[in-house]
C-alpha cells in the first residue's frame, strides 16, 4: 500500500469509491447496518457537485435513481437486507430499462426484520434476479474495506459497460468495520458518453430516445428478451473473477465470499502451519458465477473435498453443486442468525474433512 | 507473528468507540494489518457499547475476536463480561471509578486505573477514555507513542482541536499510573 491510506469504514469508503467513478446522484433511505452511507453521501456528495436525496421510502429511492441513471447520470442507492427487498420492483423495470446503476447491499439477518447482524441470506436474491421477469444484475463480492470502495467504482464501469445495473453484495461486518484504504487505484473519472440513448432534450431530427420494459405483443417481447440474454451470455464469458490462496496443490478446496472468506482465510493459516493442504477460492463475481474455475478443481487430482462456508441456510453452496457435478464431495458448514465464524468454526471440520472426504457431518445433501 | 486482539468496552459516550480506533489508526502507522468493528447491535443500544480491533503483521481474518488478549473494560457489567473471554497472557485495564472488582485470574496482566479522577485533575471527564488507553498502551507495549498521539489528532474533530493537549496529556498520564502499579507488581 501506498503513503496514501486512509483508515475508513467500509460503508464510507463504498461512498469514496462512488464519488471516484464520477457518481453525481445518490437517494436513499436509513437502515443499520449501512446508515453510514446515507450519512457519508448527505454530508460529501455535494463537494463532488452530486446531489443526495433522502426519499420517502425505498421503492422511492430506487425509482430515483431509475430517473437519474435515464437521464445518463451516475447514480446509486444502498440499503440493508429488508430495504432491499422494496427495491426489487425497481430493479427488475431498470434491467428491463437496460439502466446503469449501483445498488449496495449491506446484508442483515432475516427473513423479516429479523437483526441488524452481518448475514449472507440475500445471495439468491441478489444472483438469481430478485425481482420479478428473467434478468440478473452483475453482483459483486467485497471483502474489505479496500473492496468496498474498489467495487462500488469497478460495479459502476461494469454497468456503463453492459447497460445493466450492478449490485455491490456484502455484509455487516465489511459495512462497519474500518481498515486501511488506498484511492490509488481509483482515479478521478467523468461517466462515458451515455448520448446514444440517454432522455434529455428535444432535438430537431434526431430519432426519438424510448427507455421502456412494455411491449404487449409477446413477438416483440420475444426481441427484447433475446437481446438481454445474449448480453447476459457475453457477460458470462467475459466477466468472471474471483481470486485464489494457496489452491495449487489444495486438497481441500474452500469457497467463500464475504466476511466468513476471510476466516476462510485465517483457518486456511493455522491448517497449513499444521501442514495440511487447504485452498481458498473466493469468487468476486457471484453473478456471473465462477463455475468454470470451480469445475476445474473438481477434476484436479488433488482436491479431494470442496467446502463451502456461508452466513445462511445453504445459497452459494448450489451454485458450487452446479460447479462441482457431484466429482467431488461437497461440504457445507453454515453460520446461523447473525452469528459470525470463528477460524474455529471451520478448522474443525476440515481436518476431519482430509481424514474422511466423505465425512457425513459436513456432507451437504440435496434429496 | 504479532496478533493483537483487543475489546474495548464501557458505556455509550465514554469515548470507547474513539479510543478504538485510534490504536487502530496507531496500528496503521506503525504498518501493521489493522481492523476496527464497533458492536452495533440490541446491545449497543442498552447503554452499554464495545469495539474489536485486530493489529496483525499478517493478513486480517475476522475483526471480531472471542479471544482478546487485550481489554480495556470502564464499567462493572464490561468486566464481568469479557474478563473471562481472555487469552492468557493478556492484559486488563480496569477503569476503578466505575468497575470496583478485582480479577482473580493469575494469568492476566491487570492494571487499575482511577480513569474519570485524572481525567478530572486534567480537566475534563471526557479524557477518562484516553487515560484509559495511556495504561493500556503502557502495559500492551505494542505502540509508539508518537502514533498514538498522532491517532489522537486524527480522531479530533475540528471543531474540539482545542482539546489535543489535553488529551496527550490524558494519555501519558494513563501511561504514568500504569507504569507506577506495573514496576510495583514486578518488585
Amino acid at each position: 500500500m501506498s503513503d496514501e491510506r486512509v483508515f475508513m469504514k467500509g460503508n464510507h469508503a463504498a461512498c469514496e469509491g462512488a464519488y471516484r467513478a464520477g457518481c453525481k446522484g445518490y437517494f436513499g433511505y436509513p437502515i443499520t447496518p449501512q446508515n453510514e452511507v446515507t450519512e457519508y453521501m448527505s454530508a460529501h456528495i455535494w463537494e463532488h457537485g452530486g446531489t443526495f436525496i433522502q426519499s420517502e421510502s425505498e421503492v422511492a429511492a430506487i425509482n430515483m435513481v431509475m430517473g437519474a441513471s435515464a437521464t445518463g447520470t451516475r447514480a446509486m442507492t444502498s440499503s440493508s437486507s429488508p430495504g432491499i427487498s422494496l427495491k426489487q420492483e425497481g430493479l427488475s423495470y431498470i434491467a428491463m430499462m437496460e439502466l446503469p446503476m449501483v445498488v449496495m447491499n449491506v446484508v442483515r439477518c432475516g427473513p423479516g426484520l429479523g437483526n441488524i447482524a452481518p448475514h449472507q441470506g440475500d445471495y439468491f436474491q441478489a444472483t438469481k434476479g430478485g425481482g420479478h421477469g428473467d434478468y440478473r444484475l452483475i453482483t459483486l463480492a467485497p471483502n474489505s474495506v479496500q473492496e468496498m470502495a474498489q467495487f462500488v467504482y469497478d460495479a459502476f464501469n461494469l454497468a456503463d459497460k453492459w447497460r445493466n445495473p450492478a449490485m455491490v453484495l456484502t455484509d455487516g461486518t465489511i459495512g462497519q468495520m474500518m481498515e486501511p484504504v488506498d484511492y490509488t487505484t481509483m482515479p478521478w473519472m467523468d461517466p462515458p458518453d451515455k448520448s446514444e440513448w440517454q432522455l434529455d432534450e428535444f432535438q430537431e431530427g434526431r430519432e426519438r430516445h424510448v427507455l421502456t420494459s412494455i411491449w404487449l405483443d409477446p413477438a416483440d417481447m420475444a426481441v427484447a428478451h433475446e437481446k438481454l440474454i445474449e448480453k447476459y451470455e457475453r457477460l458470462k464469458r467475459e466477466e468472471v473473477r474471483y481470486t485464489e490462496y494457496l489452491t495449487d496443490d489444495a486438497e481441500v478446496l474452500v469457497v467463500a465470499i464475504g466476511s466468513p472468506s476471510r476466516v476462510t482465510h485465517s483457518a486456511i493459516r493455522i491448517l497449513r502451519q499444521e501442514g495440511l493442504k487447504v485452498g481458498l477460492l473466493r469468487p468476486i463475481t457471484v453473478w456471473p458465477f465462477p463455475y468454470s474455475a470451480i469445475r476445474e478443481y473438481a477434476d484436479s487430482k488433488h482436491v479431494k473435498a470442496i467446502l463451502v462456508a456461508e452466513m445462511n441456510w445453504g445459497q452459494m453452496v448450489e451454485d458450487v453443486k452446479l460447479s462441482v457435478l457431484g466429482k467431488k464431495p461437497l461440504h457445507f458448514v453454515p453460520k446461523h442468525g447473525g452469528l459470525t465464524f470463528t477460524p474455529e468454526d471451520l478448522t474443525e471440520p476440515i481436518r476431519e474433512i482430509l481424514k474422511n472426504p466423505e465425512s457425513p457431518n459436513t456432507l451437504w445433501h440435496v434429496s | 507473528m504479532l496478533l493483537e486482539e483487543y475489546i474495548f468496552a464501557g458505556f455509550g459516550g465514554q469515548g470507547i468507540m474513539t479510543i478504538g480506533q485510534i490504536i487502530a489508526y496507531a496500528g496503521m502507522l506503525q504498518d501493521f494489518y489493522t481492523a476496527w468493528i464497533p458492536s452495533y447491535g440490541p446491545e449497543s443500544r442498552g447503554g452499554t457499547a464495545n469495539c474489536n480491533v485486530v493489529i496483525s503483521d499478517e493478513i486480517i481474518g475476522s475483526p471480531h475476536t472471542h479471544h482478546p488478549n487485550g481489554v480495556i473494560v470502564m464499567n462493572a457489567p464490561s468486566f464481568d463480561k469479557f474478563e473471562p473471554m481472555m487469552a492468557s497472557g493478556g492484559v486488563l485495564v480496569v477503569n476503578t471509578n466505575l468497575s470496583p472488582k478485582r480479577s482473580e485470574r493469575d494469568d492476566l496482566s491487570v492494571v487499575y486505573i482511577p480513569t474519570a479522577d485524572i481525567a478530572m485533575e486534567i480537566g475534563h471527564p471526557v479524557l477518562a477514555s484516553v487515560t484509559a488507553l495511556g495504561a493500556f498502551a503502557a502495559a500492551r507495549g505494542v505502540f509508539d507513542d508518537a502514533h498514538v498521539e498522532k491517532g489522537i489528532d486524527w480522531a479530533l474533530p475540528a471543531r474540539h482541536k482545542d482539546m489535543l493537549e489535553m488529551n496527550i496529556k490524558a494519555y501519558q498520564e494513563g501511561k504514568k499510573a500504569a507504569e507506577a502499579q506495573l514496576k510495583t507488581a514486578t518488585k
